[in-house]
């Protein structure tokens, strides 16, 4: 039974597993279908004919993953590290009939590499799909406070 | 300590026929006299006409340290100006764009501006009378920037008057422009959103350069192409169809033999472009409708030819690429020395297919956003770059690449497309436009 608990569990889980850079069991968390989204406008509707800073199926965040390990990815020389600082999630539908599971998490995200730390604010909004017993992610949308703000390189996920 | 002002013989000894000395990225004092001489003397992209598309709708934009304003007045012409009252200097405007109504109004004393610029209203204006106020330069409004071209939509200003004309110094290659226009079946391009905007920790030449710097993709991007053509390979399974993403990266790693094959072509005052044959925008697949649209609006033949031309990069001296294939306009906006930030903006092709543009928005943010992996590779490089370059082992940076003695400056030339002939053009034109209003006064003693 999927319960609130679930969800927010899920939530924290999933970005433990991206602060202790476990990427591939990251990718595991997403639906095959899963979309992991970024938009460029404020209360964006549309990740297709609106500019986003990322709209990516599972195949490209596979490449990002492989590539942060890559032997001649050189601006992952030195290494990235993140940290994720989360509010309480907000269950905005728990719905198992419906299979409508989706929640909202407002959090602070650190990146560093070398001696540079960037820090940038927004909300998550996740969208669930039931796979099983479980939870797996149709749709992770990161809604950053200055969306339109000239940001230097961003290399890890949010 | 003054070393390049008034110097126009010291700027001229930066660039040599193959070597640029580091001064010209990593020295403040260059930096300075670009904003006050190379920038001034170019003729500078300051938007697109179609974000002025109703009357009192502006825009805003700097040309070296000076911010400008353009603005569509109730006649519908175009007008530009400096962004400062003529009262204590304030910004007339704060914001990129927006629609100021019937008239620009100071938000300190309420000085108040028509649409082209001219005085409207000062509050207690008789405070002025007898002050001789009619004859000072506040009392001519907001000032003008007399030299602004709109080409086809796009908006260049000139900020010297005694600069060279519009037509003389774009000349052919406005011909990428054309093209990049007349791939809408109504000949229209038009801006429906913001740029993606991504802050580099680096010279803007840096960026300028990389345009058509065709050895450094199949080595920089394996990290990023190669691993995405790696992972599709692998993933691909029984799929018949090269996802649109995949044709994206796909070509990046194409190996030397295709950049050499598919050319360079420079022009006069630092243009050029790659891909003259073919280039990495060559195979994509067709977008269901266009050509119809496009033979119905061109004509067989001439639709054809619009859509053959498939170049890659065209530079424009100093500071924007165009890649008309994928309606992308990328402005390499300088901050200092070692920051520049850099503007990537989409055209939406008027009458076009939605796919046409759903392309080029993830053209744009698979290589030009912060969060593009592509866009890393380069940045890694150029930071690297403005690192390496305070060594005083080798003062200068070679750009010899197929160099041949007593190449000629300032022509138009079809060559081998892995030359860093291109580079060389643009370095002849920033000598000359940086040099071009300074005092020769040696020169006149000889």
């Amino acid at each position: 039974m999927i319960t609130e608990k679930t969800i927010t569990d899920f939530i924290y889980r999933e970005a433990d597993l991206l602060d202790t850079m476990q990427w591939q069991a990251w990718l595991d968390l997403f639906h095959p279908e899963g979309r992991y989204w970024m938009p460029l406008e404020w209360q964006q509707q549309d990740p297709v004919l609106q500019p986003s800073l990322m709209y990516e199926d599972l195949l490209l965040l596979k490449v990002r993953v492989e590539r942060l390990a890559g032997e001649r990815t050189f601006s992952q020389k030195p290494k990235s590290r993140c940290h994720h600082l989360l509010q309480a999630p907000q269950i905005v539908a728990c719905d198992p009939a419906a299979g409508m599971f989706k929640a909202r998490t407002s959090y602070i995200y650190t990146e560093t590499r070398g001696d540079v730390l960037e820090r940038f604010s927004g909300w998550a909004s996740h969208d669930f799909v039931q796979v099983g017993d479980g939870l797996k992610i149709k749709l992770k949308r990161v809604d950053l406070v200055n969306f339109d703000a000239p940001f230097g390189n961003i290399q890890l996920f949010m | 300590m003054d070393r390049y002002r008034n110097n126009a013989f010291a700027i001229d000894a930066l660039v040599r026929d193959t070597e640029v000395h580091r001064d010209v990225y990593v020295d403040p004092e260059i930096f300075e006299l670009e904003m006050e001489h190379l920038f001034p003397n170019s003729w500078i992209y300051i938007g697109h006409a179609s974000q002025l598309a109703k009357p009192g709708d502006f825009i805003t934009a700097n040309i070296g340290r000076q911010p400008v304003l353009a603005s569509r007045h109730t006649d519908g012409s175009i007008h530009a100006f400096y962004n400062r009252c003529p009262h204590k200097g304030v910004k007339i405007a704060s914001e990129a764009c927006g629609n100021t109504g019937k008239f620009f109004r100071c938000p300190y004393h309420a000085w108040s501006f028509k649409t082209d610029g001219s005085l409207l209203a000062i509050p207690l204006k008789k405070g002025y009378e007898g002050t001789g106020f009619g004859n000072a330069q506040a009392n001519e409004g907001l000032s003008r920037i007399r030299n602004v071209v709109v080409h086809r939509d796009f908006i260049f200003a000139q900020l010297n008057d005694n600069g060279v004309s519009f037509e003389d110094y774009f000349g052919e290659s406005l011909s990428t422009i054309d093209n990049m226009v007349d791939r809408s079946p109504e000949g229209k391009l038009a801006v429906v959103a913001a740029p993606i905007r991504y802050m580099h920790t680096c010279n803007w030449k840096m960026l300028v350069e990389n345009q058509t710097d065709t050895c450094h993709p199949m080595v920089a991007h394996e990290s990023s192409a190669g691993t995405a053509v790696k992972v599709w390979k692998r993933e691909q399974s029984d799929s018949t169809e090269t996802p649109m993403a995949v044709q994206l990266y796909g070509p990046f790693m194409s190996p030397y033999e295709f950049y050499e094959q598919s050319g360079i072509r420079i022009w006069p005052n630092g243009h050029g472009h790659t891909g003259v044959a073919n280039s990495i925008h060559s195979n994509y697949s067709d977008i269901e409708g266009y050509l119809g649209q496009m033979v119905a609006a061109y004509g067989e033949t001439r639709a054809h030819e619009i859509l053959g031309e498939v170049r890659h990069n065209t530079v424009y001296f100093p500071n924007i690429m165009v890649k008309g294939a994928v309606q992308i306009l990328r402005n390499f906006i300088p901050i200092a020395v070692d920051k520049t930030l850099v503007e990537s903006w989409v055209y939406r092709l008027v009458g076009a297919p939605d796919k046409l543009y759903e392309r080029a928005l993830m053209y744009n943010r698979f290589i030009n956003a912060p969060t593009s992996i592509v866009g890393h590779d380069d940045l890694e490089m150029y930071e690297r770059a403005q690192e390496g370059l305070k060594s005083n082992g080798n003062q200068w940076v070679n750009l010899q690449r197929l160099y041949e003695a007593g190449e000629q400056a300032d022509v138009t030339a079809v060559i081998n497309g892995t030359s860093e002939r291109q580079m060389r053009n643009q370095f002849h034109a920033w000598a000359k436009f940086m040099t071009l209003d300074m005092d020769k006064r040696v020169e006149a003693a000889e």
